[in-house]
């Protein structure tokens, strides 16, 4: 599983880092599949409201209705219904590569159950609302989508009277059946709108709106298509013959061809077990989960950076039981994913406090930012070449294994979001020409934000931000996935011979406030 | 983190991508056409949902069993709820396409026996015949109908029972 899943992964990243040059990471369609997903349901909405308060909707003038808009109207009512049509399409689409991605990316299991699992229904949803539409439209189509429909459900032993008698005869549906399946074709969107909702209820600045490049690429897409091709109806559904040959939705109604190609059964049992499959995912043997962040409250002013910060919403501010008027933020063990993002985010994670032992506000147990600052001094010390660098790395992005050498000190940090800018300057200033940051691509955060704040804070656009003592020729930032180690190689080397070329303007930044603590 | 540069190329990356998107939607929204039976073929569908006899008649109760129940139950009459299964047979031009049995529903049984079930025929001239018991007190089958049908290509023909029409009808 875990091969495979690093197989999927590698190749997703080297498609996200293609993409990323034709259309920049923020617009990158790839890195935004959940955030498409929404937007297309939108798209499906509003274009559905439109359809639903026009159409003629009885069952012997649906048809006519239809078609009317189709043909008469093709520049509003007929644009509107195809990109309805091809919006469903591309909902389903996205909808998988999301679950693909979400699952190479390993974002199914830990405390990350939770939008894996929510997610398992809305495929169901998005499934029943997109053939539920089909019907709507009464034609042949509709008549082989409903009887087919019908004839798998009948499988079940739920209801006495087959479904599928309901479509026996010429003149067996009538308009109350119709307002009927109108009423799924509303209400089961709306139970996968409220499904999305819960989807992502445990994470913080959810990526639910593409941005507006991505939006209007993917709306003009939309409209092109159904331009070229707009959606026409079948002949009207005929109850008395088997329509002949249908032009299928292959993306939305292959499970009836794989219904009668196999059995209703074997279809129950195919959906069953797929369904389940996802579902058990989670529970499946995975990495042992690491430590959690905790608080320090003697440590906490109750600043809420790591609060602002969590990609996971796993800190509450609670008020401080010592201090009236502060808070003192709370790590909710179940919603924390171990990254560490928080421990960068907090003031009191510099390195300049003089204390030998660094304990900080909040911090993981696992690589605190005082173990961070002891390598960092084991590893400055051990370096006998020149220029001096140090390269900060993240323990999922490009590996740092290779880059340590006489002059280069390699540290990899559980998310580049961990670092704390202090830390940069801390390096600079006991005795490292350079410093290297590097971590996950944008977009491409194991933890969502991590290199996202790394970047901001190093610009001084987020607290806490680097001090603008530090020389920009003597910081670089590489971003660099899993796959690109040889890049990061490459830009090593170019930062090497860029600081070499700085020659005697490279003074050093003075001694460090604090102690050196010596290190065996 | 990066900033957007949009440059010629990448327009045109954009382009080629988004068309690519849209023609595997469009291609897949149609295409490829579906068949689901072939041209020269016919569908007969059996079905029905009919309340079978009562597996026992209705009798009179002695002043003795009346005495033993309590005085708000003591209805004369005690009658059987459980209904007979529906056996049931179809053949077309003498072979047999279906024989089987309808258990009626419900957990006292008592409820209609239905049946739902498809073939494909080559269209064209046949002779039809179903049988259907519906009394479990009779040996024999209690409603027979055969028939020459003739279906054309894709048209469908129902068997369904109807009481108030006389048991057994085709619907063409």
């Amino acid at each position: 599983m875990t091969s495979l899943r690093q197989i999927g992964l590698v190749l997703f990243q080297r498609i996200e880092a293609a993409f990323d040059a034709i259309f920049s990471a923020a617009h990158n369609p790839w890195r935004h599949l959940g955030a498409l997903g929404f937007y297309f349901f939108w798209l499906i909405a509003a274009t559905g409201l439109y359809l639903y308060a026009v159409l003629d909707t009885s069952v012997e003038h649906i048809g006519a209705s239809i078609n009317y808009y189709s043909r008469e109207q093709w520049y509003l009512g007929g644009l509107l219904r195809s990109i309805h049509r091809y919006a469903s399409d591309a909902f389903v689409v996205v909808m998988f590569l999301h679950l693909a991605r979400e699952f190479f990316y390993g974002r199914y299991f830990g405390v990350r159950w939770y939008a894996w699992i929510t997610g398992v229904p809305l495929i169901w949803l998005a499934y029943a609302s997109g053939i539920g539409g089909y019907w709507l439209v009464w034609d042949q189509l509709a008549q082989f989508s409903i009887i087919a429909s019908a004839e798998w459900l009948d499988w079940l032993p739920i209801v006495t009277d087959p479904m599928a008698r309901n479509f026996l005869t010429p003149g067996a549906v009538n308009d109350r059946f119709f307002s009927l399946l109108m009423f799924l074709h509303i209400g089961i969107p709306l139970m996968l709108m409220l499904m999305l909702w819960v989807h992502i209820q445990r994470i913080s600045r959810a990526d639910v709106f593409p941005t507006r490049t991505l939006g209007l690429g993917a709306l003009a897409m939309l409209v092109v298509l159904s331009l070229l091709q707009p959606v026409v109806s079948h002949a009207p559904a005929d109850l008395a013959i088997v329509p002949a040959a249908v032009d299928l939705d292959w993306l939305l109604l292959f499970v009836h061809p794989l219904m009668y190609a196999t059995s209703p059964a074997a279809l129950w049992g195919l959906a069953g077990a797929f369904t389940l499959l996802l579902a058990v995912m989670p529970l499946l043997p995975h990495k042992k989960t690491q430590a959690v962040a905790v608080v320090t409250p003697e440590y906490c002013n109750g600043c809420r950076r790591c609060f602002e910060d969590c990609p996971y919403s796993a800190i509450t501010m609670l008020p401080h039981p010592d201090k009236p008027g502060h808070s003192l933020a709370q790590v909710d063990a179940a919603l924390c994913v171990s990254c560490g993002i928080c421990a960068g985010a907090c003031p009191s994670s510099t390195p300049f406090r003089s204390a030998d032992e660094l304990v900080t506000g909040i911090d993981m147990p696992q690589q605190s930012i005082g173990a961070v600052r002891q390598a960092l001094e084991v590893g400055l010390n051990a370096l006998t070449g020149a220029p001096k660098i140090v390269v900060f790395g993240c323990d999922c992005a490009a590996a740092l294994k290779g880059l340590q050498a006489a002059d280069t000190a390699a540290i990899s940090l559980l998310c580049i979001g961990l670092l704390p800018p202090s830390l940069v300057e801390y390096t600079l200033r006991s005795g490292a020409d350079g410093v290297l940051i590097t971590g996950c691509r944008e977009g491409s955060c194991a933890y969502r934000s991590g290199n996202t704040w790394t970047a901001q804070r190093l610009a001084g656009e987020r607290e806490p931000h680097l001090r603008t003592n530090v020389p920009p020729a003597r910081l670089r930032v590489v971003w660099a996935d899993a796959h690109d180690t040889a890049p990061l190689h490459s830009a090593l080397a170019t930062f090497r011979q860029d600081l070499q070329n700085l020659g005697t303007e490279m003074k050093p930044l003075h001694v460090p406030v604090r102690r050196m603590t010596h290190h065996d | 983190m990066t900033k957007s540069s949009v440059t010629p190329l990448s327009l045109i990356g954009q382009v080629v991508f988004y068309g690519l998107f849209a023609l595997i939607i469009g291609y897949f929204s149609t295409q490829p056409s579906y068949r689901h039976m072939a041209p020269d073929r016919a569908l007969i569908k059996l079905s029905f949902s009919h309340q079978a006899q009562l597996v026992a008649d209705c009798r009179k109760r002695t002043p003795e069993e009346l005495a033993k129940l309590p005085p708000n139950m003591r209805a004369p009459m005690e009658c059987a709820r459980e209904r007979s299964p529906v056996k049931v047979q179809l053949s077309l031009d003498g072979t047999p396409l279906y024989d089987g049995v309808a258990q009626p529903s419900g957990l006292s049984r008592d409820g209609a026996s239905t049946l739902y079930r498809r073939f494909e025929i080559p269209a064209g001239e046949h002779k039809l015949a179903v049988k259907m018991n519906d009394n479990v007190r009779l040996a024999d089958f209690n409603y027979v109908k055969e028939e020459k049908v003739t279906l054309k290509p894709a048209q469908i023909l129902v068997v369904d029972f109807s009481a108030e029409r006389g048991g057994i009808i085709f619907v063409q």
